[in-house]
């Protein structure tokens, strides 16, 4: 997993509430066996006509969208399937950030097991980003801030495991095996 | 309850700055979210740590046309026939054992766990798949996972986790007749939302609970992760062990006994207190369909869809092809499913058959009875219930998703209206453009009939 330090980035807004996984990525792409290239389906129903043509009037779409690393969304983002492939597509398409006022529990999960950082804004800061797209907006995560154009800075929740892993780049598993002799200790008295 | 559970499981606990690792005692996978864990685990040269806990089917992208599953016609949908190889494969070189495609054994991953008797009271559960909820109606903390995590189960048997906050569903009185548990879990999340479980287990409790048949009580946890749950449970009784009695891999003998002895420790003591709770009034509710594009989105089949709403609920609205304050019961059926890890267990399709029995589909209504597992599959055609949806009209395949969400091929037409026994209705869930409403097997069943959204209680009671 990449380190991720700070991202300094226009936003693109998803006004919706509720983004679902299966709109994220729908079902018909899960059928992929590699984690590489999702990027392409990101939102395929809202971002293609029939014939498979951008729509023009889709956020993600607009020259301005080009290059944006974060995502503003409505609340509840994420909810639905546990597909991982949410949290790939979108970074495969180049988003590294995405900012709600509530992240379902399992996409939130993912998005931190692959250096996407979920930040989590109150009402005001968050009413102030959905009617400003396009705003450059810059993410800290040693200090878990973001910071806004006029100079505004508010901090988000993360906790230091998760900050410790996204800032090192670090992948859990790791971690995880680091217990191992915990582990087999659990194993010997729940025989 | 919960607190119990996890307690028994927690291998290092948790600290402000590291969350607990905690103990996995059953890890079921499927082809669709495992590929790429044991990717990983391959590049990184980590073997299984627990083959003897671990369990893989085939289900959400196989197909359910009989002569693609036995027939030796090849799977239609190519990708779809490349990841069932892969997971074959994956299972032999990692030592798991597999329920492949021609398995008597196979089917939905939630639905096979209970029929082995492998879903069990006081045990955790994960599977990449937010629907491992289910397993909670035996008392068994269940939760989905994402595929990263699905890795660290398969290569440590553990996951790190912060511990959630519990909210009780006290659901008083009883149901009346004629309302299902899918109708009370839908009312549920009309009530608390889509994300009003979010970082909570569930815990369903209550008269109308524990007078449910285990059927009944995995409807209920299996919509838990629609209302953004983490998990739902319910405590282990009477019925619980009376159905895991009789299942290939429960305990036998003294072995038995001495689980019967834990398991009847598990449910919450009396006084024991929740961060949240909600009442239900059981007795007030009457069967319930969706009408937008989650499942919050609900009102009764004797009411409208509601008079106005936000820039969220026109949209959804739009894309239904339905007007704000319209009757729910004047929407048109095209489509009828029947079948996934919510609704398609034996007592699933006996209460759509019993609708059905005697009656044809509607002129231009598709219906599709898909089982839950190969072993509901046989039972069903055991008490003759194929005859009678093959006799109505309707479809009867094998086992799977299938149209739940539409991976394998079996998709409804772009702005078709299907009533549905799954569990979502987003946009384009059940095939680009689909409209989907969500019910119980008895509303799917009398619609069916009539060809519009129809109260079912007009054949049942």
């Amino acid at each position: 997993m990449p380190a991720v330090t700070q991202i300094r980035s226009r936003t693109v807004v998803l006004s919706a509430t509720n983004i679902d996984t299966d709109q994220i990525i729908p079902a018909r792409f899960l059928t992929a066996t590699s984690r590489a290239g999702f990027g392409k389906h990101l939102f395929a129903d809202w971002r293609y006509d029939a014939a498979g043509n951008p729509k023009a009037d889709f956020a993600l779409n607009k020259p301005e969208a080009k290059g944006a690393q974060i995502l503003v969304s409505g609340r509840n983002i994420g909810c639905g399937s546990s597909r991982e492939h949410a949290a790939w597509a979108l970074q495969d398409f180049g988003i590294h950030a995405v900012i709600s006022t509530e992240f379902a529990d399992i996409f939130r999960t993912n998005c931190l097991k692959n250096g996407l950082v979920p930040v989590l804004v109150d009402d005001k800061t968050h009413a102030w980003l959905l009617a400003h797209p396009d705003a450059e907006v810059s993410i800290d995560v040693e200090h878990t801030t973001l910071s806004l154009p006029d100079g505004t800075t508010v901090k988000f929740p993360l906790e230091g495991f998760a900050r410790y892993c996204l800032l090192n780049g670090v992948d859990e598993l790791g971690y995880l095996l680091s217990q191992t002799a915990a582990i087999s200790s659990y194993e010997q008295r729940h025989r | 309850m919960f607190e119990k559970v996890w307690e028994d499981h927690v291998v290092v606990p948790e600290t402000d700055e590291t969350p607990a690792v905690l103990f996995i005692d059953l890890h079921l996978t499927h082809e669709v979210t495992t590929p790429q864990a044991y990717t990983e685990l391959r590049n990184r040269g980590i073997r299984l740590r627990r083959p003897d806990l671990t369990l893989a089917t085939m289900d959400h992208s196989t197909p359910t046309r009989t002569e693609q599953v036995f027939g030796g016609v090849p799977i239609a949908v190519d990708s779809a026939a490349k990841q069932v190889q892969q997971l074959e494969i994956n299972a032999r070189e990692f030592g798991v054992e597999l329920f492949n495609l021609q398995d008597s054994r196979r089917g939905i991953v939630h639905i096979i766990g209970p029929e082995l008797g492998i879903t069990q009271p006081g045990k955790t559960i994960v599977c990449g798949d937010s629907h491992t909820s289910t397993h909670g109606a035996f008392g068994a903390l269940a939760f989905g996972i994402g595929t990263t995590e699905v890795g660290h189960v398969l290569a440590t048997q553990c996951l790190l986790q912060r511990r959630p906050k519990t909210f009780a569903i006290n659901v008083v009185n009883r149901l009346p007749p004629g309302v299902t548990a899918k109708d009370l879990i839908l009312a549920i999340i009309g009530k608390i939302g889509v994300s009003g479980g979010t970082g909570h287990v569930l815990e369903f409790r209550g008269p109308a609970i524990s007078s449910m048949s285990m059927d009944e009580r995995m409807t209920m946890c299996n919509m838990s992760i629609e209302a953004g749950a983490r998990a739902g449970m319910i405590a282990p009784d009477a019925t619980t062990f009376a159905y895991l009695e009789n299942t290939p891999r429960a305990p036998k003998g003294a072995a038995w006994d001495a689980a019967l002895e834990r398991w009847r420790m598990l449910p919450t003591d009396a006084g024991a207190s929740f961060d949240r709770s909600v009442e239900i009034d059981a007795a007030s509710l009457v069967p319930m369909v969706t009408y937008g594009t989650h499942p919050g989105m609900v009102a009764p089949v004797t009411g409208n869809v509601p008079a106005q709403g936000d820039a969220v609920f026109q949209k959804a609205l739009a894309y239904m092809g339905l007007k704000a304050g319209e009757p729910i019961r004047d929407v048109p059926v095209n489509n009828v499913f029947v079948g996934s890890c919510t609704n398609g267990r034996l007592s699933d399709l006996r209460n759509a058959a019993r609708v059905l029995r005697g009656h044809k589909l509607a002129k231009g209504v598709k219906m599709l009875v898909v089982p839950g597992s190969q072993t509901v599959k046989r039972a069903a055609e055991a008490e003759g219930l194929d005859r009678i949806f093959l006799d109505a009209g309707a479809e009867w395949r094998e086992s799977g998703c299938s149209m739940c969400l539409g991976m394998n091929g079996d998709l409804v037409p772009t702005g078709h209206y299907s009533i549905s026994t799954s569990n979502r209705n987003f946009e384009g869930r059940q095939g680009v453009g689909a409209r989907t409403l969500l019910a119980s097997p008895e509303t799917a069943a009398a619609s069916a009939i009539r060809g519009r959204v129809t109260d079912p209680r007009e054949f049942t009671t």
